[in-house]
């Protein structure tokens, strides 16, 4: 599986490490062109502000809202602020995840948290760094992790968002949770275009 | 349980603004421009370091009131600058909630012998560094991100090169060293021995480094990423160049794209005039910041 990372700004390298020790193949995605070959795309943590106007600068917030309607997206963080379809005080960006987020919930730096998190039964150890959270989720939506009462991991679909950082501590639980998802998405895809065939 | 204020949230904030730039503010207006551009992060000041050097005497922490105006017109991490060795002005920060604190040598040192004990602090700190038994100190004292020192103020980016250089050198021989040497190597850089064996195990430095102190145009801020840092800190070369609005987007959009040679081309068009330099060999060595640290 060929897992992209959108590498405009942020933990790029980490979210890559991370993918490679899951067992998938990870690209660095600064085009709208390199989006075509991926099975699946990670949007990283960093600064969600700052990546709106690089995703702008780089024309490519119509190919990431085409990618999300048809292929697994996992925002972590800033990537979760850019999935939600609504984003609190603020414009939602690509708005392909039905959920509703608040920005910098948990406080300033000074706030900043390591966790262990329950996620479907297992222990997930989690960094939340000026971290958001989703306030509200739609239809559908699977809550997969929440803390103190507010989710902070959850799936829809093909896309998955995730306020903490599992690309900060050595637990792939989270990515390897994405890979299925990629997998899956690649298998129905293929077994539809047999179908055609 | 959770825990705040330890090293993986310190240190991960800075990870959270790599390939990013993090500029000199010195009010709410500014702060507004440089988030619209997409800044990762303002360092809010009293004065940018052309006019600390203009203005001479004694720099300071600046007013309190810069720092909370600039808070609470962005929603961008804001960063302040402490002096050298001051407790107080770092704890003040602290209490302030700034999201980084800048141990900088920009401002008058407070203590010509000892830094912070940045450890102590639960706000994680950058500090300057122009070699690696530099940088090791002060990852060893605690900082959770570094930043090469250049020379601030002077728009000319010939010391930030020769710092990048440096640190970066210096780490690929301890990564490429023998282990028994590494004690020597540790006692001639000045470095504490445990940072140089978390250096060689990870075959990096273990924090976050950025570029700082004479970058002033998309080129400049391109070619620190070329050579290795992990972003950049932009001073006096935003607000003090002709156009801060283009210049601050060009800046932001060159330092992702620093290898797109096309792209730098269009950013650099008709950006008008940048920040005037300083010639860093003619500049007398006790006006030089990057002496100060120890």
């Amino acid at each position: 599986m060929k897992i992209g990372v959108l590498a405009l700004q942020g933990a790029v390298a980490e979210h890559a490490a991370a993918i490679e020790a899951v067992g998938a193949e990870a690209v660095a995605v600064k085009t709208a062109a390199q989006l075509e070959a991926l099975d699946g795309l990670v949007l990283p943590g960093g600064e969600s502000t700052a990546m709106r106007r690089l995703i702008a600068g780089a024309n490519m917030l119509e190919a990431l809202q085409v990618f999300a309607a048809q292929k697994p997206v996992f925002g972590t963080c800033a990537g979760l602020i850019l999935l939600a379809r609504d984003v609190e005080n603020d414009a939602p960006h690509i708005g392909a995840m039905n959920i509703t987020v608040a920005r910098n919930s948990f406080g300033r730096q000074i706030d900043s948290f390591i966790t262990d998190l329950d996620v479907q039964g297992t222990k997930v150890s989690a960094v939340f760094i000026r971290a958001p959270h989703i306030t509200a989720v739609g239809d559908g939506v699977e809550v997969l992790a929440t803390f103190d009462g507010r989710i902070v991991l959850a799936r829809d679909g093909h896309l998955l968002g995730c306020a903490f950082h599992p690309e900060l501590t050595e637990n792939r639980y989270v990515f390897g949770l994405f890979l299925e998802m990629v997998k899956k998405s690649a298998s129905a895809r293929l077994a539809s275009h047999e179908n055609v065939l | 349980m959770i825990q705040t204020g330890v090293d993986a949230v310190k240190r991960g904030m800075a990870q959270m603004q790599k390939g990013g730039v993090i500029m000199d503010v010195i009010n709410a207006e500014q702060a507004k421009i440089a988030e619209a551009a997409g800044a990762t992060a303002v360092m809010a000041l009293e004065r940018v370091p052309s006019d600390i050097r203009k203005a001479g005497g004694v720099a300071r922490m600046a007013d309190p009131r810069i720092m909370e105006e600039v808070m609470n017109a962005v929603s961008i991490p804001v960063m302040a600058k402490a002096r050298i060795g001051h407790i107080v002005e770092a704890r003040v920060l602290e209490s302030m909630g700034v999201d980084y604190i800048d141990e900088s040598e920009v401002l008058t040192p407070a203590d010509e012998e000892y830094h912070l004990l940045k450890s102590d602090f639960s706000v994680p700190f950058v500090c300057g560094c122009r070699d690696l038994g530099e940088a090791a100190r002060r990852i060893g004292e605690g900082a959770a991100m570094l930043r090469t020192k250049g020379e601030p103020g002077t728009g000319n980016i010939v010391e930030a090169v020769r710092h990048l250089r440096q640190v970066n050198a210096q780490v690929r021989q301890v990564v490429s060293m023998p282990k028994d040497e590494l004690m020597t190597l540790a006692k001639n850089l000045g470095a504490p021995f445990e940072v140089l064996l978390q250096i060689q195990a990870l075959g990096r430095l273990p924090v976050v480094n950025f570029a700082a102190g004479g970058v002033a145009t998309p080129a400049d801020a391109a070619l620190m990423m070329e050579l290795g840092a992990d972003g950049v800190f932009v001073g006096s070369g935003i607000f003090k160049s002709e156009n801060p609005e283009k210049f601050a987007k060009a800046i932001v959009q060159a330092t992702t794209h620093y290898q797109d040679y096309a792209r730098i081309t269009e950013l650099s068009k008709e950006l008008g005039a940048p920040m005037k330099g300083i010639d860093v060999t003619s500049m007398p060595f006790e006006q030089r910041m990057q002496e100060r640290g120890w």
